[in-house]
């Protein structure tokens, strides 16, 4: 009973973990089913987790109302500050065709260094450091489902979470079925794998890679505010992010590029990056276990290399800026 | 598909006065094309003469930079591939415009508008009423990655017609596909042209335009040049047009003495990436002061068997032995298991132009003389690389071989197709080898350029090299050839004597069918 509970436990705590992943990685699945190859997903999140924490702190400051306002903000805050990141990227990479890797690793380091520079201007102007007020930080706490929580083991596993967990989970599937369902996923797809013969399709190549660059940087920024707002409950902590956003782009190959196969996916990452905690092995060190999920990436691109699947790999294009003249 | 009364003569398309740049070079100037409903009008050119950037242009790809166009008498612009379908004109360009990872009838429904979400049952029962209406055979849920060349044309082909193409622009359809493959494209272009519809045909091969079009427009060096009525019209007169001047089309068979044999492949086996055999008990011999044609449909096996003898591939089965030539004995040497850098440490002469010339070939971004030395510089004695030598050979080569270069240190990424391959033939011509392996020496270059090439490998058979000439043009290997050895599925299926032989025989090899010799 003692084991099934730590596992019950330790799933829980997985899927919390796992949801700031999921919603990066979904981001970057949008963003590389576009052919955009984004690898600054570390400093996205870096951005939303600041603007986030800023729109909810200043909300709460001018409007004096903690709570659900505050929460909006920081949602909104942080999305747009997503999208004005996968916009830049975007503006580089698709208008002024510069090299993707070297952009996204740019932005990895903007984004980081900007979230460092504001949360230090907003702690100096909160005296000290910032952080949101009580109401504020509850409406991110685990959801009160009153006794369907405490139904036995699937109260656990289902319903003790905060919202942002079921938003993840929601947004994951919305995506999943774009993609596969829908008239637009398929053209975006196609933009992914062929561009040529997207743009010979009649398909508005510039516009879908913006789109899906800056709505995946979007739900980024999202995912870097799941860090801010929930793991640092709303206090700002210059390493928030700690690298979960490299970890994103792992799982989008973990996941083989599904939407719907990166839940589990970032589930068993969550898993992995908590499993220090709840599984201790003595003598092992943390650093061994933070390499878990690393691993697990490592084993995977093997394997699917081996497979050799045409369909469950990287869009074809990914990586490669379309130019309709190029001869 | 369409309720207007079809009249006689009647311009469907009309192009005047159509410029179009790519930064110096003026790919058309002043060109005139016209268009008739219910025909199928060749357009015909060598290569660089704008047919295909004509075709672009009123594909909706490129933009002209002077002119006007006309479809059904109303001036239009066309600025990108939708106002083209919009216009009911639909391309199916030379490298098809497929996402591999869709089904059929996924690639032949992207971008087009509709509900949010699509009805795949519907769509398959639609795409296979297109099929049947003009004889296609087509499965709508086959993955693009599973089809054969002639199966991802047919697809190309419905995918315009599905967005209600009237105007349908082949470019170079028969590139890929075997004799019998044509005949069935014809039949149903045959169909199309019942039906109303406007075909062009952009070739230039002569014999098709003569078999299925009714006029021909002929393009050179990016001008306008005529149009004539097909019936009108002959091979001769074709060319003529097409290059300019008079040009003797006949390929030249020297006969050579001293025929012995320098390569000799007994019952080759060997594995493709995926495991399947890709060379399947392949026995043959090559001949010094021969030309031995390859001749098979793309993907017979006829890459991985110079690659084989290149030791370029592994092989699981069978032998290669080399006759070489040490202390003045005859030594057969088996190559097996050896790299290419082991097989020229022995002594083995042995020169490989490979099918992709600026991948394996040659190194794109270096200059001519950097791509000569690799073929040298492990000859150097000390440290520094002899940057000297190769570049006195790039410089006879630029003279020898007539290559349009700025200078021997421009990447060769820069050069035409015809240049390219010109310097990486002539660098392996250089190395004066015994065995000469070539795989589709000319494809992507003009008359002149062929000829050129054609010319350098009779200038080795008569040297005594045995030269491999692995081609897609069953004409071209039929008239240089001394012997064709011909594949299918990785087995050979017939060697045999080109003169004697017809190309529907040929053909059928091709396909399989090992005739009795």
């Amino acid at each position: 009973m003692k084991v099934l509970t730590i596992i019950i436990n330790w799933i829980n705590a997985a899927v919390i973990s796992g949801t700031p992943l999921l919603l990066a990685t979904s981001g970057e699945i949008l963003t590389e089913k576009s052919g955009n190859l984004n690898l600054g997903v570390e400093g996205q999140m870096y951005m939303g987790a600041i603007a986030g924490l800023a729109g909810a702190w200043f909300t709460e400051k001018w409007f004096g109302v903690g709570g659900i306002i505050p929460l909006i903000a920081a949602v909104i805050f942080a999305f747009l500050m997503g999208c004005v990141s996968g916009l830049i990227y975007a503006v580089l990479t698709v208008t002024l065709r510069a090299n993707q890797n070297v952009t996204g690793l740019t932005l990895a380091i903007f984004g980081t260094g900007f979230a460092r520079f504001f949360g230090e201007v907003l702690s100096n102007k909160a005296g000290g450091f910032v952080a949101v007020g009580r109401e504020t930080k509850e409406v991110f706490y685990i959801i009160d489902f009153g006794k369907l929580s405490e139904i036995p083991v699937i109260g656990t596993l289902f319903f003790r979470y905060n919202w942002l967990v079921y938003f993840a989970l929601i947004i994951a599937i919305i995506l999943g079925w774009f993609l596969n369902r829908t008239r637009k996923g398929l053209s975006l797809r196609a933009v992914g794998e062929n561009p040529g013969t997207a743009d010979s399709a009649g398909i508005n190549v510039t516009r879908y890679k913006y789109a899906a660059t800056t709505i995946g940087g979007g739900l980024c920024g999202l995912g870097g505010m799941c860090m801010s707002m929930v793991s640092q409950k709303g206090v700002w902590q210059p390493n928030c992010v700690s690298g979960y956003g490299w970890l994103a782009i792992a799982l989008v190959i973990f996941a083989t590029w599904s939407p719907l196969r990166a839940i589990y996916s970032s589930i068993i990452f969550g898993g992995l990056t908590v499993m220090y905690m709840r599984i201790p092995i003595p003598g092992l060190p943390r650093e061994i276990y933070m390499m878990l999920p690393y691993i697990a990436t490592i084993i995977v691109l093997v394997l699917t290399s081996i497979r050799q699947s045409k369909e469950h790999a990287q869009p074809a294009s990914t990586g490669y800026n379309y130019y309709r003249e190029e001869r | 598909m369409q309720d207007a009364k079809p009249a006689i003569n009647e311009n469907v398309v009309q192009m005047q006065h159509i410029c179009k740049s790519f930064g110096t070079v003026q790919a058309l100037s002043d060109v005139h094309f016209e268009l008739r409903r219910g025909e199928i009008l060749s357009l015909l050119g060598e290569n660089g003469s704008g047919k295909t950037t004509l075709m672009n242009i009123l594909a909706g790809i490129y933009f002209p930079d002077a002119g006007d166009i006309f479809v059904n008498g109303k001036h239009v612009t066309i600025r990108q591939p939708k106002d083209a379908f919009d216009l009911n004109i639909g391309m199916v360009h030379q490298h098809f415009k497929l996402v591999e990872v869709f089904s059929a009838a996924e690639n032949i429904v992207l971008g087009l508008p509709g509900k949010t979400t699509i009805n795949r049952r519907a769509l398959y029962k639609h795409v296979q009423e297109i099929a049947d209406q003009y004889g296609f055979e087509i499965d709508p849920e086959k993955k693009v990655y599973d089809m054969s060349v002639s199966e991802k044309q047919t697809v190309e082909i419905i995918k315009a017609l599905y967005r209600g193409a009237d105007i349908l622009i082949l470019d170079e359809p028969t590139a890929v596909l075997t004799p019998q493959e044509t005949d069935k494209l014809f039949e149903i272009m045959r169909a199309m042209k019942a039906d109303q519809k406007s075909i062009i045909l952009i070739t230039h091969k002569l014999n098709e335009v003569l078999a299925v079009s009714d006029r021909v427009t002929v393009l050179r060096k990016g001008e306008y040049i005529d149009t004539v009525y097909t019936k009108d019209a002959t091979i001769q007169s074709l060319t003529d047009m097409m290059v300019g001047h008079s040009v003797s089309l006949a390929i030249d068979r020297p006969t050579t003495t001293n025929v012995e044999p320098i390569l000799m492949v007994q019952s080759l086996t060997a594995l493709n990436q995926e495991g399947a055999k890709a060379l399947d008990d392949v026995t043959f011999e090559a001949n010094g002061g021969e030309i031995l044609g390859i001749a098979g449909i793309s993907g017979s096996g006829q890459r991985e068997l110079c690659e084989a003898i290149a030791g370029l591939c592994p092989v699981i089965g069978g032998s290669i032995l080399y006759r070489n030539i040490v202390d003045g004995y005859e030594v057969d040497e088996n190559v097996i298991g050896l790299n290419p850098y082991k097989i020229a440490k022995k002594g083995i002469a042995l020169a490989f132009v490979p099918e992709d010339r600026l991948g394996m070939g040659l190194a794109p971004s270096l200059d001519m003389v950097d791509n000569i030395m690799l073929k040298h510089y492990r000859e150097n004695k000390g440290f520094f690389v002899d940057r000297k030598t190769p570049r006195q050979i790039a410089e006879r080569l630029v003279e020898e071989l007539q290559i349009v270069t700025p200078d021997v240190f421009t990447p060769i990424r820069q050069l035409s197709g015809g240049n390219v391959q010109k310097i990486l033939v002539g660098r392996e011509i250089d190395t004066s080898p015994r065995l000469l392996m070539v795989a589709y020496p000319v494809r992507g270059l003009d008359i002149n350029s062929s000829y050129t090439i054609y010319n350098l490998l009779n200038e080795q058979k008569e040297k005594g090299t045995a030269v491999i000439f692995v081609g897609e043009d069953l004409d071209v290997l039929m008239e240089i050839s001394d012997r064709i050895l011909v594949m299918s599925g990785g087995r050979v299926t017939g060697i045999v004597d080109p003169r004697v032989t017809s190309k529907q025989e040929i053909g059928l090899l091709m396909l399989g069918q090992s005739i009795v010799m």
